[in-house]
């Protein structure tokens, strides 16, 4: 079964309570936004981070992706707020 | 010339101009930004995302020099936490024509802040603390270079 590994940041990191975990895949057709509302049913920190995806980023394989993007093979889906770096 | 650096130390202003100044274009431009101690606040954590900082400030330091005929570039960004009046981030650039210099520094600072994966976090004298949210007009003012 495909897989791939979550990396969190930020408040999303700390209401969840762990910075990275290996999640099973319906399909590697399964979209990002798809997979935030499996992860967000499981309740708790996971629906208090990822209930709103408006307020949530991705990046998949170290790259800025939209929710509409399907995970296929990649190793690392992070999920994060918007960027305030510099 | 072209250097990055994602550290937790502090940095010497003085050399880092000094070599852009050295590259002979005529021209440098820099930014630096430091934590400002307002409302209370007496630290900055700034978070960062290791496998892909390096990654992406490169790509956004390539659009700076697609964009601009620059000789020179400096991005250093510090994570970890800063307190008031300590410098979080410094942007150089070397270039024969100061217009070039000018607007890839304002470039770059403006990318940075938007596309770069540091995340901020607040915290106050009364032990509170909480995530900066990002502000509508800085991704404005990305977006706006893509005009």
């Amino acid at each position: 079964m495909a897989a791939v590994t979550l990396v969190y940041f930020a408040w999303v990191r700390e209401a969840i309570g762990r910075d990275e975990e290996r999640v099973d895949l319906v399909s590697p057709d399964e979209t990002i936004g798809e997979l935030v509302t499996r992860l967000a049913a499981r309740g708790g920190g996971y629906a208090e981070a990822l209930a709103d995806p408006d307020r949530l980023r991705a990046a998949l394989d170290q790259q800025f992706v939209g929710f509409d993007q399907a995970i296929g093979t990649a190793r690392e889906l992070a999920l994060f707020p918007p960027v305030t770096g510099g | 010339m072209k250097r990055i650096a994602i550290q937790t130390d502090d940095f010497d202003i003085s050399a880092e101009l000094a070599a852009l100044e050295a590259l002979g274009g005529g021209g440098v431009a820099s930014f630096t930004g430091i934590v400002r101690g307002e409302d209370g606040l007496v630290a900055l954590e700034l978070e960062h995302y290791p496998a892909m900082t390096q990654i992406q400030v490169e790509r956004i330091a390539q659009e700076a020099m697609a964009r601009w005929p620059l000789i020179g570039l400096s991005i250093i960004h510090r994570h970890g936490r800063l307190i008031p009046g300590e410098r979080i981030v410094f942007v150089g650039t070397a270039s024969r024509h100061r217009g070039a210099a000018l607007e890839s520094c304002a470039f770059l600072i403006d990318w940075l802040k938007s596309r770069a994966p540091f995340w901020k976090k607040a915290h106050y004298a009364d032990g509170a603390g909480n995530w900066v949210a990002s502000r509508a007009e800085d991704e404005a003012k990305a977006q706006d270079w893509d005009r």
